[in-house]
């Protein structure tokens, strides 16, 4: 299955929160905890989360430092900042919201069966 | 990581180190992602090359990354626009004559009020709004604006061309001055709207056309200081044959010429971005400085005197309270382009306290100025010009106390230098309603006086 442009482009920011709510992180890792969180069926060209970073570093909601991996390579690390955490409830609110109505809306149709053509509505 | 994806690697940074999009800060994080994810795919059992190779796939498209990075970046795009490349496919020879021919057209307006009036109000009146006009056309045509834009430029300029002919002004009125002044500045910003090409309500382009207005007066500077070397010597050559050349250059040369300067500099600006861009960090790290001792001295300087000779070496003369309102614009001035010109993603320095420091003196002068107009206002009544002054004295507290707090909330890390931004660009409609309120309000006020 492929996820729509226009989804995954609205889903990348409250993802990308919530990943650094559960800690720190670094670009690379942030996209393999997509990946598997969502079994490999959330993706987006790697690329695309370093602009969505910067974006939201701008904004205040997350803070960087480079940090040296055991490795000796160098990595850029974010972590939500307290605005970030403001910005994270808001989102998750909203998003319970839309995830909430997509529920109702398709038990109700399929309690009332498939098949009929819903004419009538409210 | 093996040998040849290592050397890939190399060949994929240089190429991509001449996209100005791109920092090297970010070909960094990139670079450490590219490796991060070459090791992963190396230690499951795939060759250096198959590995580099996959991964800069999955990194995406390079012009798609690049314009993701410079629409987050703008800053850095104005170095060249590389959106979509429709900029770059301008040929330079085009752009340079499409600039003369609005520059002349500039030029000739400035004449045209002459021709059914010669007196110098009816100048006066217009002047501004045709040269501002020009430039505006020229952004307009330059960048074949969307229909909204082109409507937004056309309707301001008029209702501002009927406003200023159609009030009754008296001969040589304060009014006039007054209305042409803040029309003039509220114009500017509608310039602004045709320079964003539709986007002026983001808050990076405003930002870019603070920018754009820093570097169009440094241009313009640089081409008035060649104007008056042309001047003087035409003047001194034509008077060595005995030709008094006196009058040309005073009724054509010069209103002329700086019309046609305005719209050479705005293309001088957008086609030789990088030029200034290097002296802009330099003028203002010169200037900063030495405006922030010239503002903390002249508060010593005045609590001296003051506790001299009282208050009352303040509510002296009206010039004075005038200096002080274009002291303070100037400040505001540098304050704004030093913020447009800063990297956002550097942290604060020695130079961000310093700059707190002109803000908080700026401050104390704006709040000894105000209570000094307010003294005159309730002494000698309400006049057009103080009532002017005293409302830029109250825009101008309102902004640094608030740009204050947040360059102390800065420094101390607690916030980031974009809230630093986006006060500013926010503030910039509260110029404009101000000075549309001012030029259209306060004439009939004081009677057209």
């Amino acid at each position: 299955m492929r996820i729509g442009k226009d989804l995954v482009a609205a889903a990348a920011t409250p993802i990308v929160l919530g990943i650094l709510a559960e800690g720190e992180s670094y670009g690379y890792a942030i996209l393999q905890r997509v990946a598997e969180l969502s079994d490999g069926q959330l993706a987006w060209s790697d690329g695309m989360l370093y602009p969505l970073l910067h974006r939201l570093e701008r904004l205040g909601q997350v803070e960087s430092n480079w940090v040296d991996a055991p490795s000796g390579r160098r990595r850029k690390h974010y972590r939500l900042s307290a605005a970030g955490e403001d910005a994270f409830a808001e989102q998750r609110r909203q998003w319970a919201v839309v995830t909430d109505t997509l529920r109702r809306v398709w038990t109700d149709r399929t309690e009332r069966g498939l098949a009929l053509p819903d004419g009538a509505g409210a | 990581m093996s040998e040849p994806a290592d050397a890939q690697l190399a060949q994929w940074r240089h190429y991509l180190a001449s996209d100005p999009a791109l920092a090297a800060a970010d070909l960094d994080e990139l670079e450490s992602h590219l490796r991060d994810q070459i090791d992963d795919l190396e230690s499951v059992g795939l060759s250096g090359d198959e590995a580099f190779l996959i991964a800069v796939r999955r990194l995406g498209r390079t012009d798609e990354l690049s314009r993701e990075f410079a629409r987050e970046h703008s800053d850095r795009l104005w170095k060249q626009l590389v959106l979509g490349g429709e900029a770059s496919a301008e040929k330079p020879e085009r752009s340079g004559a499409l600039a003369i021919g609005f520059a002349v057209l500039a030029a000739a307006l400035v004449k045209l009020p002459a021709l059914w009036s010669a007196t110098e109000d009816v100048t006066l009146r217009n002047v501004p709004i045709f040269v501002l006009g020009v430039l505006a056309a020229w952004f307009l045509v330059r960048a074949q604006a969307v229909r909204s834009s082109v409507a937004i430029v056309t309707v301001a300029f008029v209702g501002a061309a009927v406003l200023v002919n159609a009030y009754p002004f008296a001969a040589g009125a304060d009014t006039l001055l007054l209305t042409v002044l803040h029309l003039s500045v509220a114009l500017w910003l509608v310039v602004g709207v045709a320079y964003a090409e539709g986007r002026w309500r983001s808050d990076r382009a405003r930002m870019d056309f603070i920018r754009f207005t820093g570097e169009w007066m440094i241009y313009l500077a640089l081409i008035a200081l060649g104007g008056a070397v042309l001047t003087g010597l035409t003047l001194g050559v034509f008077t060595a044959i005995g030709v008094d050349v006196g009058r040309f250059v005073g009724e054509w040369l010069l209103p002329c010429g700086a019309a046609g300067a305005s719209v050479i500099a705005a293309w001088l600006v957008e086609a030789k971005k990088s030029v200034i861009e290097n002296m802009a960090p330099v003028l203002t790290a010169v200037f900063t400085p030495l405006f922030t001792a010239m503002l903390v001295v002249f508060i010593v300087a005045a609590i001296v005197q003051v506790t001299a000779d009282g208050l009352s070496a303040f509510d002296a003369q009206r010039e004075v309270l005038i200096v002080f309102d274009a002291a303070l614009v100037v400040v505001l001035g540098l304050l704004l382009y030093t913020l447009s010109a800063r990297d956002a993603s550097t942290r604060a320095r020695w130079f961000d306290a310093l700059q707190l420091v002109m803000i908080i003196a700026a401050l104390v002068v704006d709040v000894v100025v105000l209570s000094a107009m307010v003294g005159r206002i309730g002494a000698f009544g309400a006049s057009p010009n103080k009532v002017a002054s005293l409302g830029l004295n109250l825009i101008l507290l309102v902004n640094l106390a608030w740009a204050a707090w947040l360059q102390f909330g800065f420094l101390r890390g607690r916030l980031t230098h974009g809230v630093l931004e986006r006060w500013q660009t926010s503030y910039v409609p509260v110029y404009l309603t101000w000075c549309v309120l001012a030029a259209v309000v306060l004439p009939p006020l004081f009677g057209f006086a």
